[in-house]
Order: structure tokens, then sequence, then C-alpha cells
């Protein structure tokens, strides 16, 4: 049968006139209007003047730092926890079927919930946080009012919200490995540790790559947590890209704006790209 | 064996303590302080609430002329028709992709696939909008939504695509079925579990989109849930009871659908991950 006539390319026009129209031509032509000082009817092409703005200015190029701190270190402590979280829930514990619905739900909670709730838990006087803390005779700690201190908070709500995809990505990785494997290692006298580093985690590394990527990904779009969190603030102290875009669309500098959101692209473009690159290639290999 | 079972038994009572503080006393302090007199939740604790403000809830949903209420109609219409076009365009659009391994193809492929890690171009996109009028309209938040979510759709669709023989496509085309009831009476039918993933996967992800409405969808009468909410976060950041029950009511109808779908909510993330 021939493919070209029963495989319509007219099946493939809905959703791509869509998905261009509404995503790759304002991305396009992005590239253009951070060029320019503009207000959605006139625009005045200033070169890479907001590019050199975004860099030099303390206040913005602080976006791109913080932006590059969150997406690493919440990846990086998805990946570290799910992984013993997950080896955790796929023993022979009884509650495990509970634990992990547990500990996925907060993934399906509304990220503004999140945020103003542990805003709540994190309040310098009041919260639940250090009210706790406090009777173990340590604080008051400043959570979200310390600049030095504020950014990792939300980091450390992020990683409470996410770790959850995380954890079932990597035990759905750990049940498709050949239980033959842990039995043959038993017998050679292999300890629990031992099995780990050898079977599980190398054997899991597919999954791994997986929540590599989406979280890393994840963490350099964020915005809606930290938004909520914090505004951005103590002064500038937690803004990202991400929330630099909107406060200069609020301000109204629109140039300043599109280039914060191209920025965002080639941050993407010149690391999470190659990552999956260098990841699955490593995947091929092994 | 014995010591084994003592191990796995201490396991059970270290995890089921650690889920208790980590994860369940953060909804409990929602759910608390949502009952509580607004004085008394303010001191944010977890004090048991001396009596239950369940009146809360009502001054919620009355609050500002009902927009809770206009809110909860705005998301759900947005939710269901991103939902239903978008179970629409990407089944078609996934099945073609698979089913045709061609140059056009392959690069529509990685197209898309770009979709799922590069956010969108947020001004431009207002820009254009504006170009077809559909700013600040239902319709086209509707059509930024499928926009966005088109490329993890698409790649569940192929995904599934995948299993499906094409020995019953092959069957229908001699005897004689036109290429759209080829698609429509036996491929679609067939797509029921996947369909069913999209649907509970894309429904959460667009009933809890914050940052999108924010930018598309500005003024009041056009509010989303979680517009509402961050919104009240500003107004009411001195009445925790009624911002938490406002965090309740948001909150639940993301609980009923864990609980019934768990199951299938939690392996449409991981294929969508794994084949990401």
């Amino acid at each position: 049968m021939d493919k070209k006539k029963i495989y319509s390319n007219w099946f493939l026009v809905p959703a791509m006139t869509i998905f261009i129209v509404m995503f790759l031509v304002p991305m396009v032509i992005s590239l253009f209007f951070s060029l320019t000082v503009w207000n959605f009817r006139d625009y005045t092409f200033v070169g890479l003047d907001n590019f050199k703005m975004f860099l030099t200015e303390a206040s913005l190029n602080i976006g791109i730092k913080n932006t590059l701190i969150y997406a690493i270190l919440t990846c990086l402590l998805k990946v570290v926890l799910a992984f013993f979280i997950a080896n955790f829930l796929t023993s022979k514990i009884k509650t495990k079927n509970i634990l992990r619905s547990v500990i996925f739900f907060p993934n399906l909670v509304s990220t503004i919930a999140v945020g103003i709730t542990f805003a709540a838990l994190m309040h310098p006087s009041k919260g639940l946080l250090n009210a706790t803390l406090g009777v173990l005779g340590i604080g008051p700690i400043n959570w979200l009012g310390d600049p030095g201190l504020a950014l990792y908070s939300v980091i450390g709500t992020d990683v409470w919200k996410g770790v959850g995809v995380a954890t079932v990505i990597y035990i759905a990785g750990i049940q498709a490995i050949d239980r033959t494997y842990y039995e043959a290692a038993a017998i050679d006298g292999a300890s629990k540790w031992q099995q780990l580093k050898a079977i599980t985690f190398p054997l899991c590394r597919p999954a791994m790559n997986s929540i590599i990527i989406l979280a890393f990904v994840g963490g350099m779009r964020s915005f809606d947590l930290i938004w909520s969190m914090t505004g951005g603030g103590p002064g500038f102290a937690t803004d990202v890209v991400a929330s630099i875009v909107y406060k200069q669309y609020g301000a109204g500098f629109y140039g300043l704006s599109t280039a914060g959101n191209v920025i965002m692209f080639i941050m993407i473009g010149v690391l999470a790209f190659p990552l999956q690159k260098f990841l699955l290639s490593k995947e091929v290999d092994g | 064996m014995k010591n084994e079972k003592k191990l796995y038994l201490i396991g059970d009572i270290v995890g089921l303590l650690g889920a208790l503080i980590i994860f369940i006393i953060p909804f409990g302090f929602m759910f608390i302080n949502s009952l509580k007199e607004r004085r008394e939740a303010n001191l944010l604790n977890m004090n048991w609430p001396e009596t239950l403000q369940w009146v809360n809830y009502k001054e919620v949903f009355t609050a500002n002329n009902s927009i809770v209420l206009t809110a909860f109609k705005n998301s759900i219409l947005l939710t269901l028709g991103a939902v239903v076009v978008l179970i629409m365009v990407c089944s078609m659009a996934g099945y073609v992709l698979q089913r045709r391994r061609d140059k056009l193809c392959g690069f529509l492929n990685a197209l898309v696939l770009s979709g799922l890690m590069v956010p969108p171009a947020i001004l431009p996109t207002i820009w254009m909008m504006q170009r077809l009028g559909i700013y600040k309209t239902l319709w086209g938040m509707i059509l930024i939504e499928v926009a966005l979510q088109i490329p993890f759709t698409i790649m569940l669709y192929r995904g599934f695509m995948n299993a499906i023989p094409v020995e019953l496509e092959e069957a229908g085309y001699i005897d004689g079925c036109t290429r759209v009831s080829l698609f429509t009476q036996i491929v679609f039918p067939l797509l029921k579990p996947v369909t069913a993933t999209v649907v509970i996967l894309n429904a959460a992800t667009i009933f809890n989109d914050f940052t999108n409405p924010l930018y598309f969808l500005p003024g009041s009468k056009n509010a989303t849930v979680q517009l509402t909410l961050y919104n009240f976060m500003g107004q009411y950041s001195s009445s925790y009871n009624l911002l938490f029950a406002d965090v309740i009511i948001i909150t639940l109808p993301m609980l009923v659908l864990f609980i019934f779908f768990n199951k299938r909510i939690v392996a449409g993330m991981v294929a969508g991950a794994v084949k990401g």
C-alpha cells in the first residue's frame, strides 16, 4: 500500500499549524525584537544594547547566575535523593505503595499553593520550621528574608515538590532490572551496598539521564515557585532570568524582556542540548 | 531471616515517619489553618482550631463578586477546550509521524521534540496574538496551551503507535476504508489507553498552569484559579485562613484526580520522561 497516500500529510497540518504559529514563529521573531526597543506597535533597532545591559547590570546578570545555581542544585538534589528513595521504595517494605503516592502527590499540587504554604512555614518569627528548630535551640533563621539564604530555601521547596517524579522514574528503571543479577551477586557474597553500586546504579543510568535532563531544564525555566515565594527578593537575591523577563515586561522594557527570553534559549541551547547528547552517547556505549 | 524482617519493619516505621513529617504536615498545615478564625490562623501554627470555621470556604467563594466561581468556570473551560483540541490534533499527527519514516516527518519530529525543552518566547507571542485578534481571549489561551503541550502529547501518541500492528490498517485498506475512516474507525479507538493518559496529564498541567495565563490572559474577568490564588496572596496577606481555604479548594480537584488515576498518572509521566 502507498504510505504517502494513506498517511496523508493533511493529518499533520492542524497540529503543526498551531505549533508553528503559536510557538515557533514567536520564537524566531524574538531573535529580532531582542535587538530592539519596542512596544508591540513600533520598534527602534538598538543592536546588542539589550544583551550588553543584561550582562553588565548587576540587577540583571544576577538572574543568569541564579538560574544556573537553581538549575544545577535542584537537578543534583533530585537525582541523588530520588535514587536513594527509589531504592528504599523498591525494597521489601510493606508500606511502599502508600509512601510512593505520598511522595508523588506534591507534584500535582499547584505551584502557587505550594509557594504560599512554604512561605508561611518559613515565616521568620511564627513559621513552623523555625518553631521546630527553636525547640532544638537553633535559629531563628530568616529563610526567605536573608539574601544569602533565600534562593536556597526556594530550591529546597522545589526539591520537595519535584523529587516524587524523579523517584517514580527511578522506580520504573529499577523494576526493569533483571532480578537474576541480584541473585547471582548475592550467591557470590556481594553485600547490599555492593549490589547497589555494581548493579542498580549502572543499570538505571537511562532513567537517571532522563531525570537529569528533565530536572535541569525544569530548573532553568522555573518561575512560578520563585515568584510566589519571594517575588525575586529580597532585593534581587532570588531573581532568575524568567522572573526578570516578567519584571521588565511589567516595567515596560519590552526589548530587555525579550532579550532575557533569548538568553534563556541560549542557555538551554548551550547547556541542556549538549548535556542530553552527552548523556545519550554514554548510554549507547554502556 | 528474622533480622531482615526486623530491618524492613524499621524501614516501614522510618519511612512513614519521614513521609508524615516531610510530606503530610504541610498539607495538614494548609487544612487546619483553613478552618481557623482569622487571628488564630495568622499565628501560623498547627494547633487544632478552637471552633471549626467552615464559613471560611463560603467566604472565599463569595468574595469579590464570587471571582473564585468565575475563575473555576474559566479554568475548566480552558482545560477542557485545550484537552479536546490536543486529542484531536495530536492523535492524528502522532499517528502519521510514527507510520511514515521519510525526511519531512523526521524533520518535524525533531522540531516538535525541541519544544519539550525550550520555553515560549513570551512577548513575541503576545504580539502574535494581538495580530490574530485573540489576545486576552479564552480561545487564544486555549491555543497557547495546546501549542505548549503539543510536543509532549505527540510524543505520547507516537510512542503508543509503536505497539499497534500496521496489519490492521493494511486489512482496512484492502477492505476499502478511506484514509480518514482508517484513522477514525480503526486506529483512534485503539489509542484509548494513551488518550486517557493524555487527558489526565494535560488536564493537571493546564489546570495548574500559572505563568502562561499570567502573560496571555490578563484581566479580572478572565481570571483562572491559579491567578485568583496569586491575587488573594496579596489581598489576604493578613487573613491566612481565607488564603489557605483557597489553597485547599484548588488542591482538592487534583487530589480527586490522583486518587482515581494514580497508576495512570505515574505511568504516563514515566513514559513521557523516558522517551523524551
